[in-house]
C-alpha cells in the first residue's frame, strides 16, 4: 500500500460511505468474500452463513460474485486468509467467528477501501462494523417447552466454549424454564470446542445417565439429537432445523437466519451508504428462527412456546427481566427492570437453577 | 501370484529422487482430477503452486506457515532416528506458547528489546519439561513415549483452556477467553515492511544448519545414529540408551515449545484456545517427507505450508473445495509411501504357485 492511496483513503473515510467513491467500477461485479471457521457441510453455523452468501448471490445476480473460504482455523492463519481476498478484490469480507476479530481489524487497518462484517465481536473501526443474533431469545422459547415437558426435573446443557453468548443463553433457558417449574435444574458440560461430535455425544451420553430427560446444545453437530433419539429424552437443535437426525427427539431449534442483513449490507455497498454500525438482531429482525415445532408435542405446550415467541418478537417480552436471581439466592436483576445489552454483553455468571459454576 | 522381494542394495539416487516423484505424480493425477471435476487443470494448478509464490508478500506467508513444521519436524526427526517416537509435539508446542506468552503478559507495559528472546528461551524451557515427563516415565518406568506425549497434548490444551479462560483472561474482554494482546515490544520483529514475514524463519533456517551439523558431525549425532539403527550395537559400544531417549525428547520437545512462542509472539500475538492448527501433527509428516533430513524437512516443510495455502488460493479464485487440499496431500503421502516400498523391495510375478 502507497503512501498516497492510504492518505488519499483516510479522506474518503472521514467523508464517510467510503463505498461511494468507486462508482467507476459499477460495470464490474462487486466481490464478496466469507471465511468460515469450519466445513460447509449441511448444517450447522458455517452452513448458515453460507446460506446468507448464496441469498446474496441469488438477490443479486451477477452486479455480484461470492467466494468463501472454509474450515479457517481461528489463529495466524485467519490474518492470511482475510488478506488473500481483500487482495483478491473483495471489497466488502464477511468474517463469521469471534475468533477472527484481531486479524479482521488488523487486515481492515490496511485495506481501508474494504469494507469488513465481522460476527459476534465487540471491535469497530472506520471499516469494521460487528453483527450478532440475539439467539437467547431462542433459548428463552426453548425453556418453556423444558419448564412443561420435563419430568425428572433435569435438563443437561452441552456448552462449547465459555464466553458470555453461551452463558447467557444458558440463563436465559433456565430463567425460562423455571418460571414455569421452579423445580428445574440444569446441568451443562463444556467440550470446549464449537463442533466435536465425539466429545458432544459423550456429553449427551453422560448428562442423561445422570437423569437429564431433556439436553440443549451450544455446540454445531447433529450427535447431541442422535443420541437424544436413541435415548429416547426430548432435545433442542442448534443453529440449523436438525429434525431430521432425531424425529421424535427434536423439538424445535434455534436457526441462525443471516440473509436478510447480509442482503441489506451489500446493498448499502453497492448503493454506497455503507457504514461502519453495530447489529445485534433478535425474533423481530428475522437473524433468529425457531424450526417447525415437532409434531408430537402437546398442542397446549406448543402454543405456549410460540405466545412467548411473539411476545418477544413484538417487544413486550424481554427474556432477562427482573426479578431474576443468581446462584447465591441474591436478586441480581431487580423486579420490573431488564437487563441492558452491555450487561448481557459480558455475562459471566449463573442464574439460580444452573448447577456448577462459570468455568475460568 | 504377486510377493515383494527385498532388493540386494538399495539405489541411493531413487531414494532421494522419490520426494521429486511423488511431487510429480500427486500433480499429474491432481491435474486429472481437476478435469474429472470439470475445472481447467492448468488454472486450478496455477492458483494452487503458482498464485501464492507471485509476490514478496505470499512467499512471506509462506515462510510463516512453514516455520513451525520445519522448526518442530527437525526435533521429531532426531528422536525418530533413534527410534524415540515423540508423538505429542502439539502439546510441547501448547507448553511453549503457555511460558512463551506468559512472559509476554508479566512483563506487559515493561518491555523491551531483551523481551522477545527471553521468550523463546521461555517457550523452549516450557516444550523441554513437557517432553521432560515421557521421558522421565519411559527410563524409568519403561512407559511408551508414543501414549504418554500423545496423551499429553491434552493435558496441555486443557491447561491453555484454563488460563485463558480464568487467571490470565483479558480484564477488558468482556469474558471471552483470550488474554490482552501483548505489548508492541513483545512481538517478533518483523523483516520487510508491508510483509507478515518475521524473524521466525531465519531462525528455522538456523535450526536445519543446527540439526544437520549435530546429526552429521557430532558424536551424539552418531550415537543417535547407531541407536536406531542397530540397537544391540549401540549398547556393545557402551553408548547410553537412557542418555539418548533423554538428549531426542528434550531436543524434541524444546524445538516444538519454540515454534509454539514463535506462534504466539509472531503473528497471533496473544493466547488464545486454540494456538495451533494441528502443527505438531502435521510436521510428523513434514518430518517422514523430508526424510528425517534437515535440509529436506526445510523442502518438505515448504512444500505443506504450499499446499494449504494454495488450497486457499483455489478456494478463493475458483471455488474448489477445500476436501481437494485433503486428497492432494494424501496422495502425496501415498505416492511416497508407495514409492518407498517400491525403492526397497521389488514386485515378482511367481507364475507358479508354491507346494504347501
Amino acid at each position: 500500500m502507497t503512501k498516497l492511496t492510504r492518505r488519499s483513503f483516510s479522506a474518503l473515510t472521514l467523508a464517510a460511505g467510503a463505498a461511494a467513491a468507486f462508482p467507476a467500477r459499477a460495470a464490474d461485479p462487486l466481490k464478496v468474500g466469507f471465511i468460515y471457521v469450519g466445513p460447509v457441510g449441511d448444517f450447522g453455523w458455517s452452513y448458515q452463513h453460507d446460506q446468507g452468501r448464496l441469498a446474496i448471490e441469488q438477490e443479486f445476480g451477477d452486479r455480484v460474485k461470492t467466494s468463501f473460504v472454509e474450515s479457517v482455523p481461528e489463529g495466524a492463519d485467519a490474518e492470511r486468509v482475510i488478506t488473500q481476498l481483500a487482495r483478491s478484490g473483495h471489497k466488502l469480507i464477511f468474517t463469521t467467528s469471534f475468533g477472527y476479530m484481531e486479524p479482521t481489524l488488523k487486515v481492515a487497518k490496511n485495506f481501508p477501501d474494504v469494507m469488513f462484517e465481522h460476527a459476534t465481536g465487540y471491535m469497530r473501526s472506520d471499516n469494521v462494523s460487528t453483527y450478532a443474533a440475539r439467539f437467547y431469545e431462542g433459548r428463552y422459547v426453548a425453556g418453556v417447552l423444558a419448564g412443561r415437558l420435563s419430568k425428572t426435573n433435569k435438563v443437561g446443557y452441552i456448552g462449547s466454549i465459555p464466553i458470555p453468548e453461551v452463558i447467557r443463553g444458558i440463563n436465559a433457558f433456565t430463567h425460562s424454564a423455571r418460571k414455569i417449574n421452579p423445580a428445574i435444574e440444569v446441568t451443562p458440560i463444556w467440550v470446549n470446542e464449537w463442533y466435536n461430535p465425539g466429545k458432544e455425544a459423550d456429553a449427551a451420553k453422560a448428562l442423561i445417565d445422570q437423569g437429564a430427560d431433556i439436553i440443549l446444545q451450544h455446540t454445531d453437530s447433529p450427535a447431541p439429537v442422535q443420541t437424544a433419539e436413541e435415548r429416547g429424552v426430548l432435545c433442542v437443535g442448534q443453529a440449523s432445523n436438525m429434525e431430521r437426525f432425531g424425529p421424535k427427539s427434536h423439538m424445535t431449534a434455534i436457526v441462525d437466519h443471516w440473509a436478510p442483513y447480509y442482503i441489506a449490507r451489500t446493498k448499502a455497498i453497492l448503493d454506497g451508504t455503507w457504514a461502519s454500525g453495530d447489529v445485534w438482531g433478535g425474533f423481530d429482525s428475522g437473524m433468529v428462527e425457531m424450526s417447525p415445532f415437532n409434531a408430537n408435542l402437546p398442542e397446549a405446550v406448543v402454543a405456549e412456546a410460540k405466545a412467548a415467541q411473539q411476545a418477544i418478537h413484538d417487544g413486550k417480552l424481554h427474556p432477562f427481566s427482573g426479578p431474576i436471581k443468581n446462584q447465591a439466592g441474591e436478586i441480581t436483576i431487580a423486579d420490573g427492570a431488564t437487563a441492558p445489552d452491555g450487561d448481557l454483553l459480558g455475562m459471566n455468571w449463573y442464574v439460580e437453577g444452573v448447577n456448577g459454576k462459570v468455568p475460568g | 501370484m504377486i510377493a515383494l522381494e527385498r532388493r540386494p542394495n538399495t539405489s541411493r539416487f531413487w531414494l532421494y529422487a522419490t520426494p521429486l516423484l511423488a511431487v510429480i505424480l500427486t500433480v499429474l493425477s491432481g491435474a486429472i482430477l481437476f478435469t474429472v471435476l470439470g475445472f481447467d487443470p492448468i488454472e486450478a494448478l496455477t492458483a494452487y503452486f503458482i498464485s501464492p509464490l507471485r509476490d514478496s508478500y505470499g512467499l512471506g506467508e509462506l515462510t510463516i506457515k512453514a516455520t513451525p513444521l520445519a522448526i518442530i519436524a527437525i526435533g521429531l526427526a532426531i528422536g525418530f532416528r533413534a527410534n524415540v517416537w515423540n508423538i505429542g509435539a502439539e502439546g510441547q508446542l501448547t507448553l511453549g506458547a503457555i511460558t512463551g506468552g506468559g512472559l509476554a503478559l508479566l512483563f506487559y507495559g515493561a518491555e523491551g528489546p531483551w523481551l522477545p528472546p527471553l521468550m523463546l528461551v521461555g517457550g523452549m524451557l516450557g516444550g523441554a519439561v513437557w517432553a521432560a515427563i515421557p521421558a522421565f516415565l519411559r527410563t524409568r518406568f519403561n512407559a511408551n513415549e508414543i501414549l504418554v506425549s500423545l496423551m499429553l497434548t491434552y493435558v496441555a490444551g486443557l491447561l491453555l483452556s484454563y488460563l485463558v479462560t480464568g487467571p490470565w483472561k483479558d480484564p477488558m474482554g468482556f469474558g471471552f477467553p483470550r488474554t490482552r494482546m501483548f505489548g508492541e515490544g513483545a512481538l517478533l520483529p518483523t523483516l520487510f515492511a508491508g510483509s507478515r514475514m518475521h524473524i521466525g524463519f531465519p531462525i528455522a533456517l538456523a535450526t536445519v544448519a543446527g540439526a544437520w551439523f549435530l546429526i552429521a558431525r557430532s558424536f551424539i549425532g552418531f550415537q543417535i545414529k547407531v541407536v536406531g539403527l542397530t540397537p544391540p550395537a549401540a549398547g556393545y559400544a557402551g553408548f547410553s540408551n537412557k542418555r539418548i531417549i533423554w538428549a531426542t525428547l528434550l531436543c524434541s520437545g524444546a524445538l516444538a515449545g519454540l515454534a509454539g512462542a514463535i506462534e504466539v509472539s509472531g503473528p497471533i500475538g496473544q493466547l488464545t484456545p486454540s494456538i495451533s492448527p494441528g502443527y505438531g501433527f502435521t510436521a510428523i509428516i513434514v518430518a517422514f517427507l523430508g526424510r528425517l533430513h534437515p535440509l529436506g524437512i526445510l523442502c518438505a516443510a515448504m512444500l505443506m505450508a504450499l499446499s494449504y495455502i494454495g488450497g486457499e488460493s483455489a478456494q478463493i479464485e475458483l471455488g474448489l473445495p477445500l476436501a481437494v487440499t485433503g486428497v492432494f496431500q494424501g496422495m502425496l503421502l501415498f505416492f511416497l509411501l508407495a514409492s518407498d516400498v517400491l525403492v526397497h523391495y521389488r514386485i515378482r510375478l511367481r507364475l507358479t504357485r508354491e507346494a504347501v
